[in-house]
């Protein structure tokens, strides 16, 4: 299908779209990448009256490291996470994760910042995010605050953004000295969004496992932490008898709807088949 | 504020201007303002990757992007790449193997192939099929089109030695 009809307008500056957000309210949909929302115009599942391209601001984009923390531009593409030498240096689970990301040439364009405030729960950076307790900067007219990832995903495509906010960048703690990661997820073809998928980081010593953090996509309306397994794990080899006891936990606090094409159930059960993966990853 | 915009790019080395509406993705751009009906539009929606073109040297869903954000942008499509003799190998890789049949789907394989075979110039088989999974091709079963560009990979690997 084609497009509903729209205007269309490309600022210089973040003043000129708070302006510009302001005059629209709901009418106005920001415009990054667009590998999302150009697909849902097409499908006619969306007919904003104005569309606001945000790539000719300077400043969106790059990622830097200061101290303790790396900072993602909403502007940078996937791309540039994928070929990043910081990312891979210090957020190996998000080097893993971005080459899940669709395929090449969508990864040239797409963006960080718009693929977090698409919030959708079957893509790979919220749980990302959740895992590695990042927070997002948000921006507004003479303002800026920062949410956590645990507070900024409320529900299926809906976020702590207010009107007239804008994801401006993501802020991430850099692995810490005897942290590990694994990324895993199935989807019915390379590059489609996960019918399931485990953003997993937890601290390894002598082959044990604690401070876990094990976020699931697909699981649900957000991305959601798996609180019970990882409390499952804490301080454990990850041997046949814990990992069970990690998948039970696990199958006990997620709420895992089926989906279009798989019942709850299978679901559930991949789930578990990657969680004892990731587990026994992890420790290797 | 409109819904047409002043537009100037540059498609396969020529600079054009058109206004154009902002709702047109690039693919029915080409195909319907400009006659460069190589690229193909499938499924509209990014899946199917038959509308796979360049832009500023990068492969893209022609349909994921709008034609007015291509403005100041290089854009090659099957088009220029063929006639500049880029893809010749490829494609006679393509022809001699079967790799096609319909040939709906060939200008965005061939593109995504020759982005593969410049910056993974000893890409393996499986690799080549991760690289290539994002389009569809609905008549070879794939196992062609990987012949054509391991072909391929070996043969250039081959010229540069």
């Amino acid at each position: 299908m084609k497009a509903p009809s729209f205007f269309y307008v490309k600022p210089g500056s973040l003043a000129e779209v708070f302006d510009l957000l302001d005059r629209h309210g709901d009418g106005a949909r920001v415009l990054a990448g667009g590998q999302s929302l150009i697909a849902s115009l097409n499908l006619r599942l969306s007919e904003p009256e104005l569309l606001i391209d945000i790539t000719g601001i300077p400043g969106l984009g790059g990622i830097t490291v200061s101290g303790q923390t790396l900072r993602i531009g909403a502007l940078t593409t996937h791309r540039q996470i994928e070929t990043s030498t910081e990312i891979a240096l210090h957020l190996p689970l998000l080097a893993q994760a971005v080459r899940n990301v669709a395929h090449i040439p969508i990864r040239n364009v797409g963006t960080f910042g718009g693929s977090v405030a698409h919030a959708d729960p079957a893509a790979e950076y919220p749980a990302c995010t959740l895992a590695l307790d990042a927070a997002f900067v948000l921006a507004r007219r003479g303002a800026e605050r920062r949410v956590k990832a645990r507070e900024f995903f409320r529900g299926l495509y809906d976020t702590a953004l207010q009107p007239g906010e804008l994801v401006i960048a993501g802020e991430f703690p850099l692995a810490a000295a005897g942290y590990r990661s694994v990324f895993l997820e199935l989807a019915r073809r390379h590059g489609d969004y996960a019918i399931v998928g485990l953003a997993a980081h937890a601290r390894v010593a002598a082959g044990r496992i604690s401070d876990a953090r094990l976020a699931f996509l697909g699981a649900g309306s957000t991305p959601v932490l798996a609180m019970r397994a990882a409390a499952a794990l804490e301080g454990r080899s990850p041997d046949a008898q814990t990992i069970a006891a990690a998948q039970e936990a696990m199958a006990q606090e997620l709420e895992m709807p089926a989906d279009l094409y798989s019942s709850r159930a299978t679901k559930l059960h991949l789930a578990r088949v990657l969680l004892g993966r990731a587990l026994v990853a992890l420790a290797a | 504020m409109d819904k047409t915009l002043l537009t100037t790019l540059t498609v396969n080395g020529r600079t054009v201007t058109r206004r154009i509406p902002a709702r047109q993705h690039l693919s029915d751009f080409l195909r319907d303002e400009l006659g460069l009906t190589g690229a193909h539009t499938g499924c509209e929606h990014g899946v199917c990757g038959a509308c796979t073109v360049r832009v500023d040297g990068m492969t893209v869903r022609g349909c994921l992007m709008l034609a007015v954000q291509a403005n100041g942008r290089k854009v090659d499509t099957i088009e220029g790449l063929s006639d500049s003799g880029e893809l010749a190998d490829l494609q006679g890789a393509f022809h001699r193997r079967n790799a096609l049949q319909c040939g709906f789907c060939t200008p965005g394989m061939l593109i995504s192939a020759q982005e593969l075979l410049s910056s993974r110039p000893d890409a393996t088989r499986d690799e080549i099929r991760a690289h290539m999974s994002g389009n569809y091709c609905r008549c070879t079963g794939y196992h062609a089109i990987v012949d054509a560009i391991e072909e391929v990979l070996a043969s250039r690997r081959e010229g540069r030695k």
